[in-house]
């Protein structure tokens, strides 16, 4: 297999197998998800839940008084590497045009040598965070494999864009088509790892938050 | 008619000065130092007329239509001064039993000398019956003259690669020539068609040295296919810009952007087009204003629309909705059995008294 034919299969079955595997299971759990129900609340609201789901979903963002200091790493390495993704994944042109391709929807981008500014500062800070898991005792006694590879297939995709981008030790098409790949593998783990926080955080926060108001601890 | 080159080149009226230029010309767009041009001199003044035998495949004639359009050196000029092309049934006067005498002919006089070039790819399919000469089978003429060969010279994408013959779903079961023959030095001169001054340089390679030039891993010379379309192109640094034609007809097109969204495969081609051109260097197809096809690589025919961008999806998305029903219905399916779980669990459950904490 050559390179160009590595690059079709990645960007035509390659993509359609990763792309069908990510909504398959994207959706089955958000329904598994949703479909648990709770039991019927009889009691009276003591507060309005809106307000307290929505205070905490921002509350919850924040670091709680006195963790900042103690683990700033966390915090400030957290922060850069998931701002960075966002913004590498969502702003960079040419995803913006692989979005629009699929299902129709453009918005402007960033310049590309700001994009490769951000996206030095997420390797780095994924760098950061993984140093930090291995060398501190306690975080490397919690972690398991699933945080191992969440972290790998994270780091990939980033690492092969930039190389791709910036035409460093392989040829283009073959790290275009790595990159495709990396991309894949993280389209493939997403909905059955931890990394699903991606469409649960916020609703599981928002939950939290509404039912301790409902009960009469409003945030 | 073989004889030193030098000689027929005096009687055709060129001058040593006209000859040496001719050489460093050469030896410049091999990437050879510029000593190698005197020697490429000597060697080509001295030389015998090596034969060179074309074979006809599954072509579509574009890589004679190509060569012929040669202009450094002439195909005039190659074929009377410096090779002894025997066989080529496109170009030769001779039809029908002549020319395959003149086949055995050139096969018996130079065995283990003469150059074999193939344009086309070989047919397997039936045992090779989708594509005779003469009642032989494409294959059966290659296995026959593959080994009396010097060296074999794949011409165009077809014989490389395969080419469209073999693009999806190859009915005649096309492969490439070095599929076939194993034990001979290949050249690969991909492209549909190759660049006419990449095939008469790689045979004044041959004729200088005695071997074929410097082959990459896919087995093209490495002077002409060493860098992507993209890295030579006289748009990049509109693509560095982010300036990129959106149609054909815009503002960006008239201004000469980069045509990538438009489909330009620049990017993963490999080929001389950016700085050798075309037609006497006159233009090139991205000059023209479209974007590479990415022609002289492997099966570019199957590698998606020739119109979508690089980073785009080569298929439309088709089995996203049934696998987002397949989602739903493991959900409904998953939600259901735990439901039915939490039914049974609390049908089981027994209210603890006293009592049995006593027990």
């Amino acid at each position: 297999m050559t390179e160009l034919q590595l690059l079709t299969w990645a960007r035509g079955t390659g993509l359609n197998i990763a792309l069908s595997i990510f909504v398959l299971g994207v959706i089955w759990r958000l329904v598994e998800i949703y479909g648990l129900g709770r039991k019927q609340d009889l009691a009276p609201a003591r507060h309005r839940d809106g307000a307290s789901g929505w205070n905490t979903i921002l509350r919850r963002s924040l670091a709680p008084p006195g963790l900042f200091k103690r683990s700033p790493i966390t915090y400030i390495g957290g922060y850069v590497f998931h701002l960075g993704l966002a913004i590498v994944v969502f702003l960079f042109a040419p995803h913006i045009k692989l979005i629009q391709g699929l299902v129709g929807l453009s918005w402007p981008g960033l310049p590309s040598q700001l994009i490769d500014l951000v996206t030095v500062v997420t390797l780095a800070a994924l760098l950061v965070v993984l140093w930090d898991r291995i060398v501190k005792p306690v975080k490397r006694y919690l972690s398991n494999f699933e945080d191992w590879i969440t972290w790998l297939v994270t780091f990939l995709p980033v690492l092969t864009g930039y190389l791709a981008v910036k035409h460093l030790f392989l040829p283009y098409t073959t790290l275009l088509a790595l990159h495709i790949l990396s991309a894949e593998l993280l389209l493939v783990v997403l909905p059955f790892t931890k990394l699903f926080h991606a469409f649960t955080s916020f609703g599981s926060r928002w939950y939290n938050g509404a039912i301790n108001g409902h009960r009469g601890v409003p945030t | 008619m073989q004889g030193p080159l030098f000689d027929s080149f005096a009687g055709r009226g060129l001058s040593r000065r006209g000859f040496l230029k001719y050489c460093a010309t050469l030896a410049s767009l091999l990437a050879l130092p510029p000593s190698a041009g005197r020697a490429m001199a000597e060697a080509l003044a001295a030389a015998r007329r090596p034969s060179v035998i074309w074979l006809p495949f599954q072509e579509c004639t574009g890589c004679t239509e190509s060569i012929t359009r040669s202009h450094t050196p002439t195909i005039e000029g190659m074929i009377f001064d410096m090779v002894s092309l025997d066989y080529q049934e496109t170009l030769m006067a001779a039809a029908g039993h002549q020319a395959e005498q003149a086949l055995a002919k050139a096969v018996e006089d130079n065995k283990g000398k003469f150059l074999l070039i193939v344009d086309g790819s070989v047919a397997t399919g039936l045992e090779g019956a989708y594509s005779c000469i003469a009642g032989k089978t494409n294959l059966a003429l290659l296995k026959e003259l593959a080994p009396h060969a010097a060296a074999i010279v794949a011409m165009g994408s077809c014989a490389s690669y395969g080419g469209i013959p073999k693009a999806n779903p190859n009915p005649t079961g096309a492969v490439a020539v070095s599929d076939i023959v194993k034990d001979k030095p290949i050249v690969n001169i991909p492209g549909c068609p190759p660049i006419p001054v990449v095939m008469t340089a790689v045979l004044a390679h041959f004729l200088t040295f005695g071997r074929l030039p410097e082959l990459d891993r896919l087995g093209r010379p490495k002077a002409f296919y060493g860098e992507t379309i993209h890295d030579r192109c006289y748009r990049r640094p509109f693509y560095d810009q982010g300036k990129f034609a959106k149609t054909f007809d815009d503002e960006g097109a008239r201004n000469g952007w980069c045509l990538f969204e438009l489909g330009c495969k620049g990017p993963v081609t490999y080929n001389a087009c950016a700085h050798v051109k075309w037609n006497d260097h006159t233009s090139w197809p991205v000059e023209s204003g479209h974007g590479c096809l990415g022609c002289s690589e492997p099966d570019f025919w199957d590698a998606g629309s020739f119109y979508k961008a690089l980073s785009m999806p080569a298929n439309p998305l088709k089995t996203v909705v049934p696998a987002a029903a397949v989602g739903v219905a493991a959900g409904v399916a998953v939600t259901w059995y735990n439901r039915s779980h939490k039914a049974a669990a609390r049908k089981a459950h027994e209210t603890a008294g006293v009592a049995d904490l006593e027990k």
